[in-house]
């Protein structure tokens, strides 16, 4: 493996004997269903499985957590933030894992972080600094494309409700949350092509059913693995 | 190379930066005093203060958790929660604001600990440079001794003690607190750092202190007009 950046002291990039798999899309584009139905397809092939995501850190997640609930941290506080959530899980889990041969399956990575930042006008080349720097080029990255109307099914059937954050509620794009959340998405939709063109994502349509979706990753992780 | 920006708002900004034991904390607090007395627009802040940040901070280094990119970055969150809420806001509002320790600490500490300095300085480079920075020059022997004397408890980031340098806090700390020394002495030229001698007793050094900010800031500019009754 290789870091986008110099990397972190101490880590040589190349004896990590693990995968990195990222998979990358909107709030109810089927993320979380699609790692559970390849953790299960990996762990019965007798691959070991460490599965990582925003917001998991022991480090601040609690904090993370409580700031998001009372609205009361400024933009680049937050992406600081997320950033150091980001770096303890990299350290702390991504890398160990890594070293001990495992896949590591990340639900969302850095440019999901740098996507939501850039969509509320942060400065592209310090988010671009502060992630390069230090994160792993992964193996793959899928990203799951769905539209923004079928996400707003998928998000109502889930939780009854949309959240404040990812329909950017915070950027008052809108008063009415529905129509927050579609101008959210697409914006986001906007800066993932973006984004694409930097990093290189293999796009997933998400518009099918889990299992096909299912098919379809296992097929181009077999391929990797492969090489 | 990343370039960090100098403001151009009405306040003005003037950091105090040197070594734990330099005396540069009891300086601010004089100079605070002064024009507070005097019946400026005035604020204070302290390195590693932020509320909310400051509970995972404390967490994260009881426990020590905190690797130098992580420890890195949790500062620079702390820093950022108080540039945005109250150093930049008070600067457009026309506030001298007073920063005990600003991120040359970050850039001092952070590289010591093996971190690319310009990574640091990319990700604190959303802050505007200081107006004024002073920098308590003193030698690391002495600070040193003004720290050790009354034979304190020595936290474990604070004597170094992540960086494995030496097993024993006190020793830790003498060769951590030399290495600060020298990359802030690297640094003083490129950021235009004011050096006060702080070999001087306290009245002598609060004077020269207050000499250099009456001669570069417009003090006068900067009277409260409501009156407030300290």
């Amino acid at each position: 493996m290789k870091f986008y950046g110099k990397g972190l002291a101490d880590i040589k990039a190349d004896e990590l004997a693990g995968k990195l798999i990222v998979i990358e899309g909107a709030d109810g584009s089927g993320r979380s269903t699609q790692i559970r139905l390849l953790t299960n397809w990996l762990e019965g092939r007798g691959h070991g499985i460490t599965d990582v995501g925003l917001k998991r850190s022991t480090l601040v997640s609690a904090q993370l957590d409580q700031a998001m609930q009372g609205n009361i941290l400024s933009p680049i506080t937050l992406s600081l933030f997320y950033a150091t959530d980001f770096a303890d899980q990299l350290e702390n889990k991504i890398i160990p894992a890594l070293k001990a041969g495992f896949i590591v399956l990340a639900d969302r990575y850095i440019y999901t972080l740098m996507a939501r930042d850039i969509v509320r006008g942060g400065d592209r080349d310090w988010l671009k600094n502060i992630y390069e720097e230090i994160a792993l080029v992964p193996n793959v990255v899928f990203y799951l494309d769905v539209a923004p109307r079928f996400l707003i099914e998928r998000n109502m059937k889930k939780s009854a409700g949309l959240d404040y954050w990812e329909s950017g509620m915070d950027i008052r794009l809108s008063r009415d949350i529905f129509d927050s959340f579609i101008k959210y998405q697409r914006k986001m939709k906007q800066v993932f092509k973006h984004l694409d063109t930097l990093y290189h994502f293999e796009i997933i349509s998400g518009n099918r059913s889990p299992r096909a979706i299912s098919l379809d990753l296992q097929r181009r992780i077999e391929n990797l693995m492969k090489v | 190379m990343v370039q960090i920006k100098r403001h151009d708002q009405k306040g003005k900004l003037i950091a105090v930066e040197g070594l734990d034991g330099s005396g540069k904390s009891t300086q601010i607090y004089l100079l605070k005093r002064w024009l507070e007395l005097e019946g400026y627009k005035v604020f204070f802040t302290e390195w590693n203060s932020s509320f909310l940040v400051k509970k995972a901070t404390k967490k994260a280094k009881k426990s020590k958790l905190l690797t130098p990119t992580t420890f890195s970055l949790i500062h620079c969150t702390d820093f950022a929660d108080r540039y945005e809420r109250q150093i930049w806001p008070l600067l457009c509002a026309g506030f001298i604001v007073l920063a005990d320790r600003y991120f040359f600490t970050a850039f001092a500490r952070d590289v010591v600990r093996g971190c690319n300095l310009e990574w640091v300085k990319n990700n604190y480079s959303f802050a505007t440079l200081p107006d004024i920075t002073l920098f308590f020059k003193v030698a690391p022997a002495v600070a040193i001794g003004r720290i050790l004397d009354g034979r304190p408890t020595l936290k474990y980031h604070e004597a170094g003690m992540d960086l494995n340098l030496h097993p024993d806090p006190y020793e830790s700390f003498k060769l951590f607190q030399r290495r600060i020394n020298d990359a802030y002495e690297n640094m003083a030229e490129e950021f235009h750092f004011t050096v006060i001698d702080a070999n001087r007793p306290v009245d002598i050094m609060q004077r020269q202190v207050r000499d250099i900010v009456k001669e570069r800031i417009d003090l006068p500019a900067y009277k409260l007009r409501t009156r407030i009754v300290l």
